[in-house]
């Protein structure tokens, strides 16, 4: 009846996790209760569940991701006491069993759940409104993809509570996440976690490449998109061609599980070494798909603050076009150690260093933008500086390990570990972040408090590189990853430092979060009546803040890359014209419930329940071809309502001037 | 006088440099044969190329940022200039340039210091067959006809020539102070070779990650004299135990933290039949397979497909498996 599921599948035994369920129950009771209270259902089913406004996706998006890095650095600093203490071969607080857990866990939510939702909750609340469009092309999968993305953390959520989690690494290398070696569910939560929200993503990305395609303002060519917009496009092609490869390869892996096939096992003629082939062919361009939009919002952060537009901007497109061509061609550099030979390994060692090429060039077009500029000392261009000086290391200690001969006494080691955390930290969270600061009055109609921003970015920083330098060096002391004891007394100190390293990082993260709370108490002291908070160079600047649901009363026609800012130098700006009928997407709660029944299905394969997964499946397509049916999807804001939010608009802002 | 400072200062620099990266024993940093030799050079000199540009760009950000800050008002604003072809030419070029060559040196080094490529010596090499297990590995001379776990020796100044597989998941061979690590993976054999210099006991270890027992998954490799070879090899034969089908059976169980063991009488064939027995007779693609995955045929299959009673083999008739 229950498949493999039974009561013993709660570790009742282990005090970590049962004092973390204890907080993690709580907690969600004190919010459900307080929603009853306040009466809030109603809202946040009709204003944000069902929601297809973009915005509103890309906050639930954003919200989702902060709520990961709680839990992915949780899991973090978890390990770095567990090395910390578990020197000279003592056994440290945490059993294999259970660290071997951790540090997967920490590598696919930090990843798939943490940036990802970050990155894509980005596109989601500036896209549209940087490219003039009211909504993204397909406003009802915008929704089903998130919701399918919630599912997946869900999933690896629960898996804590009830099973276990994988305990191969984070990108499950078989044999070692086959049946064989790991009996339980662990990898069949990691399976079919990506698996949901892989499809999110990968509708994600074809809903954006249509959005930034065929959705631009009238004159607005692809010449004249902004950066962010650029890296975003770019970021959406390489889902669409890399999030398949991931799905077919983790099906591979789900039919030998399921089906018992070989495709990667011992026996039988099976190859591992086809997976490894094939998770990096996702992988490689899974980094830059990270760190493109990344690439955007410095761009776009360090023009505003230098008021000058962006240098070499069709530099910094080709550069990004032909980063996103080559991620596709450089995967064999996460396995020169495979015994390839030296032609393979060398022709991927030097298309890896082909990419940094134009990695190079936007650092020095990024510097030249600050060259000859005024810039404002804001938070975001903190972050950004701050991301400069740390991702040149990051690429530097990159490149070496591109040089095969090199590759072969720096693989899998701790310089590895400090390579990708220097670059996914400097550049991606710290992208992330900075992008948040800089945008979030445009989503919220209010600035985040900057001392705060401020505070945390230092202690960012400084966490960083006390936690991750020593990395380094252990790196080259012959210290590999994924030891959960070690018997050499030498590593020591340097694990120690890297510890406090992460409670100062743990500090940033406080900030952050403090930050948070205290601008949205501080909220009427810091609104933005204006919309343009920073003296903006885009579109997205030139609609209220927050904008109205619609984004812009007149879709503006385009004249140039920096329309917005052209017009408002000639005092063109807000000129108002004759309003009419708005055409618009109507809420669905189809996104949840297909998600919802989308659990069901995900939740019963792991546990090879199966009649819950046939109706969870049943569900998923039932509920879809119902809504496909549905007819009643689309509605009209009238002129009338659309002159009655602008004018209230214009008031606000004559007010201020 | 001028030259004088100059080149004090750079000892200075070079003992600071030796000081940091190789006084307090950086294993990696402070290899005691000719593969980690070469390769730390290789690392220090594709460092040093590197810090040519890193090293000014991050000054010329901080420069610059602090130069045109606001708040400077001295400092020039030209608030339309964005574009340069002479800065873009050269923006393109110096990366460009770099990159170019840290490629040759990437080219030539991926050749030289092929781990699949013998090393050239006078001297007469060991050859040594590795196997991964769960968690231990298992070394096998099959010119002495001894077998150890968790223990490598061999003498100095000769090369040592592995065969690796696992018989188990996949894992990595690899002593940081004699240089290159290769995986260990079942059903296939991967070659490296390497050569100590200096005697002493180094490190080994696994540098995948291979499931519960992982961590513990180290070994001493010594190098010693030519004597004090002779003297170890002499210790394994006089073990009291034999490898037979039934020990290797209860050895490939697995186990942490398994001590030093010696094994006197080891099959000449062992090291074949480990790697024959992951490979399935009616699966003739999966040979092929593994041809077309490397793109060249450096990979090694084991060749002939003797058994040994006792091992599960699903493998009887299986006959040149490749090349
Ligand atoms: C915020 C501070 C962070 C700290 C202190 C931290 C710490 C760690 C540690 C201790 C490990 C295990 C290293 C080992 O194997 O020995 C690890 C692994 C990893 N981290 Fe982080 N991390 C942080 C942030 C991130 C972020 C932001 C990401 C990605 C967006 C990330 C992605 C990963 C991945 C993919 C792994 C590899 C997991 C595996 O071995 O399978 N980490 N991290
Ligand atoms: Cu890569
Ligand atoms: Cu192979």
């Amino acid at each position: 009846m229950f498949g493999k599921l039974s009561l013993d599948a709660v570790p009742y035994h282990e005090p970590i996790i049962m004092g973390t369920l204890a907080i993690i129950v709580l907690g969600g009771i004190a919010v459900l209760a307080a929603i009853t209270r306040y009466g809030k259902w109603g809202y946040l089913w009709k204003e944000w569940f069902t929601s297809v406004d973009h915005k509103r996706i890309g906050v639930m998006y954003i919200i989702m991701a902060l709520v990961m890095l709680l839990r992915g650095f949780a899991d973090a600093i978890m390990m770095r006491l567990q090395q910390a203490l578990a020197s000279n071969d003592a056994a440290g607080y945490l059993p294999p069993h259970h660290y071997d857990q951790i540090f997967t866990a920490h590598g696919v939510i930090m990843i798939f759940f943490m940036a990802m939702p970050f990155i894509i909750g980005l596109m989601n609340i500036i896209v549209p409104l940087q490219i003039g469009a009211r909504d993204v092309a397909y406003p009802f999968l915008n929704s089903l993809s998130f919701w399918l993305s919630a599912v997946g953390v869900i999933l690896i959520m629960l898996s804590m509570f009830v099973g276990d989690f994988a305990a191969t690494g984070w990108l499950a290398y078989p044999p070692l996440s086959e049946l064989g070696y790991s009996p339980t569910v662990g990898v069949d939560y990691y399976i079919w976690a990506l698996q949901i929200s892989g499809l999110g993503t990968t509708l994600t990305g074809i809903n954006f490449i249509v959005t930034i395609l065929r959705m631009r303002a009238p004159g607005m060519s692809l010449m004249q998109m902004p950066v962010f917009t650029w890296t975003a496009l770019v970021a959406n092609v390489l889902i669409v061609a890399a999030f398949p490869v991931l799905t077919a390869t983790l099906a591979l892996l789900t039919a030998d599980r399921y089906l018992d096939m070989h495709f990667f096992t011992n026996e039988l003629g099976g190859n591992a070494m086809m997976y490894i082939n094939l998770i990096w062919v996702w992988g490689h361009p899974e980094v830059y798909i990270l760190i493109l939009p990344c690439f955007g919002a410095f761009s776009e952060i360090i023009s505003t603050f230098s008021g000058k537009p962006l240098f070499g901007y069709k530099s910094m497109v080709y550069a990004t076009v032909s980063i996103g061509v080559l991620s596709f061609m450089v995967w064999l550099h996460h396995f020169f150690t495979m015994g390839s030979g030296a032609n393979v390994n060398a022709f991927f060692g030097i298309m890896t260093m082909i990419i940094s090429v134009p990695t190079g060039v936007k650092l020095f077009n990024w510097l030249f933008t600050m060259y000859r500029g005024r810039i404002r000392f804001t938070a975001p261009v903190y972050w950004t500086i701050g991301f400069m000086v740390t991702f040149v290391i990051g690429g530097v200690t990159g490149v070496l390990m591109a040089v095969p001969a090199a590759d072969f006494v720096l693989h899998n080691s701790l310089f590895l570990i400090a390579h990708f955390h220097n670059v996914i930290i400097g550049g991606v969270v710290f992208g992330c972040i900075a992008a948040m600061n800089f945008w979030f009055p445009k989503a919220f109609g209010f600035t985040l408090n900057e001392k705060l921003g401020k505070a945390s970015f230092w202690c960012w920083l400084v966490g960083f590189y006390l936690a991750f330098m020593p990395v380094y060096v252990l790196g080259f002391k012959g210290m590999t990853r994924r030891m959960n004891h070690y018997a050499n007394p030498e590593w020591h100190p340097y694990l120690v430092v890297a510890f406090i390293g992460a409670v100062v990082i743990m500090a940033g993260i406080a900030l952050t979060v403090l930050q948070l709370a205290v601008s949205i108490k501080d909220r009427k002291k810091n609104l933005d009546l204006t919309g343009d908070p920073w003296g903006g160079r885009t579109l997205e600047w030139s609609t209220s803040s927050p904008p109205p649901f619609y984004n812009f009363a007149h879709v503006p026609k385009i004249t140039s890359l920096e329309h917005y800012w052209d017009e408002k130098e000639s005092g063109k700006a807000a000129q108002v014209g004759r309003y009419e009928d708005i055409h618009m997407p109507r809420n669905t709660g189809a996104g949840v419930i297909i998600a919802g029944f989308g659990f069901l299905l995900t939740f019963g394969l792991v546990w090879h329940i199966w009649w819950l997964a046939i109706i969870g499946l049943a569900g998923m397509i039932g509920t879809f071809i119902a809504r496909s049916y549905d007819r009643d999807v689309d509605y009209y804001v009238s002129a009338k309502e659309v002159e009655r939010i602008e004018s209230a608009h214009f008031t606000q802002m004559k007010e201020v001037a | 006088m001028s030259k004088h400072l100059i080149t004090s200062a750079m000892r200075a620099l070079g003992a600071g440099a030796v000081v940091l990266l190789g006084g307090c024993s950086m294993e990696v940093l402070s290899p005691k044969g000719d593969i980690g030799e070469q390769e730390r050079t290789l690392i220090l000199i594709a460092l040093g190329l590197m810090m040519l540009v890193a090293v000014p760009v991050i000054i010329l950000t901080l420069v610059f940022a602090w130069r045109y800050r606001a708040s400077n008002t001295k400092a020039t604003y030209a608030p339309k200039w964005a574009h340069s072809t002479a800065i873009e030419v050269v923006v393109w070029a110096i990366p460009a340039i770099i990159v170019t060559i840290l490629a040759v040196l990437a080219w030539r080094t991926s050749h030289s210091l092929d781990p699949y490529k013998p090393l050239e010596s006078q001297a007469k090499p060991v050859h040594v067959e590795v196997v991964a297990m769960d968690w231990k590995w298992l070394f096998i001379y099959p010119d002495y006809g001894v077998a150890t776990v968790n223990e490598l020796a061999f003498p100095t100044d000769v090369p040592v020539n592995f065969s690796i597989t696992s018989d188990s998941v996949m894992n990595s061979f690899f002593i940081p102070q004699l240089g290159s690590q290769i995986y260990a993976m079942t059903g296939m054999t991967t070659k490296l070779h390497l050569i100590a210099r200096e005697p002493g006991t180094y490190a080994g270890l696994s540098a995948n990650y291979s499931g519960a027992g992982f961590s513990d998954m180290h070994f001493k490799a010594i190098a010693t004299s030519e004597q004090g070879f002779a003297d170890w090899i002499k210790q394994a034969k006089a073990a009291p135990q034999s490898l037979t089908a039934e020990v290797y059976q209860a050895l490939s169980k697995p186990s942490e933290k398994t001590p030093v063991t010696y094994y006197a009488n080891v099959p000449a064939t062992l090291f074949d039949d480990i790697v024959n027995k992951y490979m399935a007779a009616p699966h003739e693609e999966g040979a092929a397979m593994h041809e077309g995955m490397h793109m060249s045929a450096d990979h090694t299959m084991s060749a002939d497909g003797m058994h040994m009673a006792g091992m599960p083999m699903s493998t009887t008739e299986k006959a040149k498996a490749s090349e």
